[in-house]
């Protein structure tokens, strides 16, 4: 798409995702309007408490996926890699569990911690596995694997979880849900703006290492040591992610992909697009549970599920479309 | 120049390649030839830096690649595989604007942009330039990714099988164009060929090997030898002068 068309684009995708803050901010149990903000101190601080922190985390999870997503793209050259068909967000969740038997006092700042030292290895060791299985480019079996060694670390989990009497917390864990957080919990994920802006800053040489290890070495560019980098950004916010809200599913798959349809693959072009998009779409599931059922709520990350799962078929229907043509 | 000493290349127990030593002139077209197997991949990727020697060393105007700052190198030597995935989807131009980036790191300047431009128009890539790459025929892709490291403006230029998804005329356009980026432009151009009479046609030197080292390495005239090359390919191979060139035929 040439720029003079990609501008207003990106301006009304922006001004949706700014609409979407603002239905989060004003929809809930708590009944806020514009009016009462600002005659009603009870209101104001409820809006302070609950709403505010909880549309920042949705926003921050949403650009934190899709930024994981698409750096794992061009990491292993395969559409249908993102955290949670990697493994990382499963191993995340392992090293939560492991901490909360371990020390079920310990800091949220330890647990993030951990989580990001378990979804690291974890990535890292299924990058390790892909460079030892030859397949083909964007290959279906690569996020099998993901999705197989992620399963393993699941069931890992869930035994580990039942034998220490923490299925429940685990359970409420992998449906990843908005509803609970207030001030004081979702801080961590500022971590997030941290990440997005080093992705900015190396957006350039990400999208030379999407080209692959030969051409990428070719071009001067110190591969490895970015690969370890991007999978250690990722690792923080599928980590970060983890702790605050939970398993958030599909995200980093569905939003650079279509990104990818429209622009491309320059990263530095994309990164806006992919970081406003990721941040939407989490809203508008977050905000279709929190209606659909009002006044309970279905967790985003289930809706999420449901709608990824479909495009994450059609993704693949499409792809043996074009290797057939 | 470069040059390599005593280069190996094992894969457990079987040794692919060497030990070789010798050297590419600087200026004009070497190429590599020699039956499957013979190494001439192997030693091309050792001496681009993409695959780590067993033993043995490689130097470029003396010192020693592998010393090299990767993005100095980068700026001096330039190196395509045959075959190149891509799954990301980029333009031709965005593609040939990433062999700028040991320039460039990304932002192009003007005088990038000016690289960029003659490489795709010196490989006729005008027509294609906003097509994404994925909507190209391969040989179409092949002369994109050429582009590419065209663009990179290094001295040395390694090609591996630049002619494997070109028909005919294609094959003899990016020969035309390949000496004339050694002779015009001063270019030191290493390919791996498997069309003999393509080397004959076009290069100024042939190293052939086989089994892993170089078996005999000259001038075109010296090696394209009814001997040599029926040595080299283990073939018996007449050759025959067409027009001034010795043109290499199987005997049946």
């Amino acid at each position: 798409m040439r720029r003079t068309r990609r501008l207003p684009l990106l301006a009304a995708l922006l001004l949706l995702t700014t609409a979407l803050i603002a239905a989060s901010l004003m929809v809930g149990g708590y009944d806020i309007t514009l009016d009462a903000l600002v005659t009603d101190p009870a209101a104001l601080e409820m809006f302070f408490i609950s709403r505010v922190p909880r549309t920042l985390a949705l926003v921050f999870a949403g650009v934190a996926m899709a930024i994981s997503g698409v750096l794992m793209q061009l990491i292993t050259q395969n559409r249908f890699v993102e955290p949670s068909t990697a493994g990382s967000s499963q191993w995340a969740g392992l090293g939560i569990l492991v901490v909360t038997i371990a020390m079920p006092a310990a800091p949220e700042m330890l647990k993030m911690l951990v989580s990001t030292g378990f979804a690291f290895v974890g990535t890292m060791l299924f990058i390790l596995v892909l460079r030892r299985v030859r397949v083909t480019a964007n290959s279906i079996v690569v996020p099998l694997v993901g999705i197989m060694l992620g399963a393993v670390v699941g069931a890992i989990t869930t035994f580990l979880a039942n034998e220490s009497g923490l299925l429940q917390t685990m359970a409420a864990w992998r449906s990843g849900g908005f509803s609970s957080i207030v001030r004081g919990f979702y801080e961590p994920l500022w971590i997030v703006v941290g990440v997005a802006i080093l992705a900015v800053v190396l957006a350039d040489r990400f999208t030379v290492a999407g080209l692959g290890r030969d051409l990428a070495v070719n071009a001067g560019l110190h591969y490895e040591r970015l690969v370890l980098l991007g999978v250690t950004m990722v690792a923080l916010c599928a980590g970060v992610t983890a702790v605050v809200v939970g398993f958030i599913p599909f995200l980093g798959l569905v939003v650079p992909n279509l990104v990818s349809m429209l622009l491309g693959d320059d990263l530095r072009r994309n990164l806006p697009w992919v970081a406003a998009l990721g941040a939407a779409l989490l809203l508008a599931c977050d905000l279709v549970g929190r209606v659909v059922v009002a006044p309970m709520e279905i967790p985003a990350s289930v809706i999420l599920g449901a709608v990824g799962a479909v495009v994450f078929i059609l993704f693949v229907l499409r792809q043996r479309r074009h290797v057939a043509a | 120049m470069i040059e390599f000493h005593d280069l190996t290349k094992d894969y457990l127990d079987a040794r692919v390649l060497g030990p070789v030593s010798g050297s590419i002139e600087p200026g004009g077209i070497t190429a590599l030839i020699g039956p499957n197997g013979a190494g001439k991949s192997t030693l091309l990727t050792i001496i681009g830096r993409l695959l780590e020697p067993s033993g043995g060393s490689v130097t470029i105007d003396g010192t020693e690649v592998r010393s090299v700052r990767s993005r100095d190198l980068a700026r001096r030597l330039a190196i395509l595989r045959q075959e190149n995935h891509l799954t990301a989807r980029l333009t031709v131009e965005d593609l040939v604007g990433l062999g700028r980036f040991p320039h460039s790191l990304g932002r192009l300047t003007a005088s990038d942009r000016e690289q960029v431009e003659s490489a795709i128009s010196f490989l006729d890539l005008g027509d294609l330039r906003h097509r994404f790459l994925d909507q190209l025929s391969g040989g179409q892709r092949q002369r994109a990714f050429v582009a590419m490291v065209l663009a990179q403006d290094t001295d040395v230029v390694l090609l591996d099988e630049p002619l494997a998804s070109l028909d005919l005329k294609h094959a003899v356009h990016m020969m035309r164009r390949l000496r004339e980026a050694a002779s015009a432009l001063g270019k030191t151009i290493v390919i791996v060929i498997h069309d003999i009479n393509m080397a004959a046609g076009y290069a100024d030197r042939i190293v052939a090997l086989r089994d892993g080292v170089v078996h005999s390495s000259g001038t075109v005239a010296e090696i394209m030898t009814e001997t040599v090359l029926s040595a080299v390919y283990d073939t018996v191979i007449r050759v025959h002068d067409l027009d001034g060139v010795p043109t290499a035929v199987v005997a049946h």
